[in-house]
Order: structure tokens, then C-alpha cells, then sequence
């Protein structure tokens, strides 16, 4: 095994066991959150992303790690985006917590990997004609909201605690 | 606040804060051990996969796709870190005893009956839909959710609005309380 590939294996599985200790990986958990119901997954996730995104700008600042922004091809996260979450709510699992949902013995996540897969494969056929039509519609590029906003990502981030931290408080009265 | 939960899982904040401090640890090892900063993310892996399995039996078809060649249909860094989440949901399961068998999930069940059929049917449409979404938004709820946000990326944003108010949408059409 190549190291790039033992250190997806050993940062997999830390990602895999903290997913599954909270328990975000279920159906139950995703669809829960889509009824509004069970707020689990945005707990887990802005969670994560409220510590992630210190780390990640303090390292970023220091020069050590570059940024990778995905593009925001506007076609491309609107349609795409309204397919993900339409094919999220029936499946009950995104590509991630599919995986580890097998892995805690919810076998029938195999179906959802099974029609993941297959989506990959129809994608790549049709690929040429969505890069020719949806692709090519409007494509903003790989910004940033610091960009946007033409401020340091220290002016946004204590906001981005701010909110967040108040949603959390907000989940926690509601009992969701 | 609780640290565990009724059901002996960790507290959502906990274990979320927990992935990201792995977030940043991810970013920086394979910045400093493989030359490029990667970042958490699933869906890609299902791309390679496909090529992969397609490559058993027409190599040609998948050496002469646009996609394929884009993307590199290897088992690189990310795919393994997915086989590793696998394993990490194993360990974790088994170890807490919240491992369970189960063949089709309780919300779906009350709402449409306990056949597997069924379920695997639209399990395996619900993700071929996903999955086409996801590879054109470029991401899913790690790519964009996670490792998107982290980096305040503009469109990662934009694109788990998009995930989520139509997942609300079509989940309350789904499994909403409508007589069956």
C-alpha cells in the first residue's frame, strides 16, 4: 500500500468511527432531519465545521495547506443540487454515511451503493452533454466568500460561530 | 449538555468537533506526506468504482471516457479513506454494541410496508439520482458540506441550501403522513 493510500485507510477509519459514534450514519438520522424532525447530522456537521474552519484558515494563513474550492458553476449546483437532495431523501443515505451504514449493519444501504455506483457510471456517459449544456451556463469560479465579501475570513468566522452557536441553542429548546 | 446519548452514542457536538480537528489533521498530513492538500470527500470514490467495475469488461470504453480520464479511475487516497470509514463504523459498532442487522430501515417500513424489494428498488433509483447530482454539483454532503464550508467556499454553500430544502421538500412528499 502506498502511503497516500494508508493515509486515506487510517484517516477513513477515525472518520468512520466518529460518524458512527454520532450515530448520524442511520437513515433514521438523515431522513429525520429532513422531516424536521431530528437535527443530529447538522449538529454533527456544524459542528465540525465550526472547528474545521479555524484550523484550516490558521493553516492557511501560515502558508503550510492551500485552499481547494470546488467552483460554483450555478447549473451545476442548482440542478445538481436539487438531484442530490432528491435522491438523498428517498435513498436515506449520502455517499459518506452509505458506506458506514454497512459497516453498522444496516445492510441495505448496499441498494443505495449499488444505484451510486451506477449513477457514477450513467454520469460519466453523459458527461460530454451536461459539460456542453449545464456546465456551460454560468460559471463563477472557484470563490470564497472572503473573496466576495473582500474581507479577511477572520471578520466572517466569529459570525459564523455566532449563528451557529445560536441555532444550536435554538435546536436544544426544541427538543429536535 | 450530555456527552452521551440515550442510545450510548456520543453527543453530536462532541463527535462533530471531533471530525473537525480530523478535518485539519487530514489537510495538513497529506500536505506534508503527499504534496497536496486533500480534503474530506466520498463521492469521487463512486466514480472510480464504476470505472473500476466497468474496466472488468469493456477497458477500452472506460480508457476512451472523457469522465474517467478527468478523474482518474485509481484507488487513490480517497478511496480508501471511504473503505475506511467502513471499517472505522465497524469497529465503533461493534465495540459499543449498536451493530445491527437490518434489512429495511424503520421510518421506511412504517410508511411502506417491510418489503425488501421495495426498498432496494428505490434505494437503488433514490441513488442513482443522488449520485448523478452529486458528480455534477461537484461534491456531496462531505465534498461541499463539510470540507466546502470549512473553507467558506462560496458555491458549497449554495449547494447544500440546494441539498437540503429539496430534500425537506421531497421527504415530506415521501414519507410524509398522507394515508397509503
Amino acid at each position: 500500500m502506498s502511503i497516500d493510500q494508508m493515509l486515506g485507510l487510517i484517516t477513513g477509519i477515525l472518520f468512520g468511527f466518529l460518524l458512527q459514534k454520532g450515530r448520524v450514519l442511520r437513515f433514521e438520522k438523515q431522513v429525520g432531519a429532513m422531516l424536521l424532525k431530528d437535527m443530529t447530522i447538522f449538529k454533527f456537521m456544524l459542528s465540525a465545521i465550526l472547528v474545521g474552519m479555524i484550523g484550516i484558515a490558521l493553516l492557511a494563513d501560515a502558508g503550510i495547506i492551500t485552499l481547494s474550492h470546488k467552483p460554483m458553476n450555478f447549473g451545476a449546483v442548482l440542478l445538481g443540487g436539487a438531484l442530490f437532495g432528491t435522491g438523498w431523501a428517498v435513498m436515506g443515505f449520502c455517499p459518506g454515511t452509505s458506506i458506514g451504514a454497512l459497516g453498522e449493519g444496516r445492510w441495505h444501504a448496499v441498494f443505495a451503493v449499488a444505484g451510486m455506483v451506477a449513477g457514477a457510471a450513467l454520469y460519466a456517459e453523459i458527461f460530454p452533454f451536461i459539460k456542453s449544456t449545464v456546465l456551460a451556463w454560468k460559471d463563477f469560479g472557484k470563490i470564497d466568500f472572503p473573496e466576495v465579501l473582500g474581507v479577511s475570513p477572520w471578520v466572517i468566522i466569529p459570525f459564523f460561530w455566532a449563528g451557529t452557536i445560536s441555532l444550536f441553542f435554538w435546536f436544544e429548546k426544541k427538543g429536535l | 449538555m450530555k456527552w452521551k446519548t440515550k442510545d450510548g452514542g456520543w453527543s453530536p457536538y462532541l463527535a462533530g468537533a471531533l471530525v473537525g480537528l480530523l478535518a485539519i489533521a487530514s489537510v495538513y498530513a497529506t500536505t506534508q506526506w503527499m504534496g497536496k492538500s486533500n480534503y474530506l470527500g466520498a463521492s469521487t470514490t463512486f466514480v472510480r468504482a464504476a470505472g473500476l467495475l466497468e474496466r472488468t469488461v469493456v477497458p477500452d470504453h472506460v480508457a476512451a471516457n472523457e469522465y474517467y480520464t478527468r478523474e482518474k479511475v485509481r484507488v487513490d487516497w480517497q478511496f480508501m479513506l471511504v473503505l475506511g470509514i467502513f471499517l472505522g463504523a465497524l469497529i465503533s459498532s461493534a465495540t459499543d454494541r449498536s451493530y445491527k442487522l437490518e434489512s429495511v430501515p424503520p421510518i421506511w417500513e412504517k410508511r411502506f410496508g417491510p418489503s425488501i424489494g421495495k426498498r432496494a428498488l428505490w434505494a437503488f433509483l433514490g441513488g442513482i439520482v443522488a449520485m448523478v447530482g452529486a458528480r455534477m454539483a461537484d461534491g456531496c454532503p462531505s465534498g461541499h458540506g463539510l470540507s466546502g464550508m470549512m473553507q467558506l467556499s462560496a458555491g458549497s454553500f449554495v449547494a447544500l441550501a440546494m441539498f437540503f430544502s429539496v430534500g425537506v421538500f421531497v421527504a415530506a412528499l415521501v414519507y410524509g403522513r398522507r394515508p397509503s
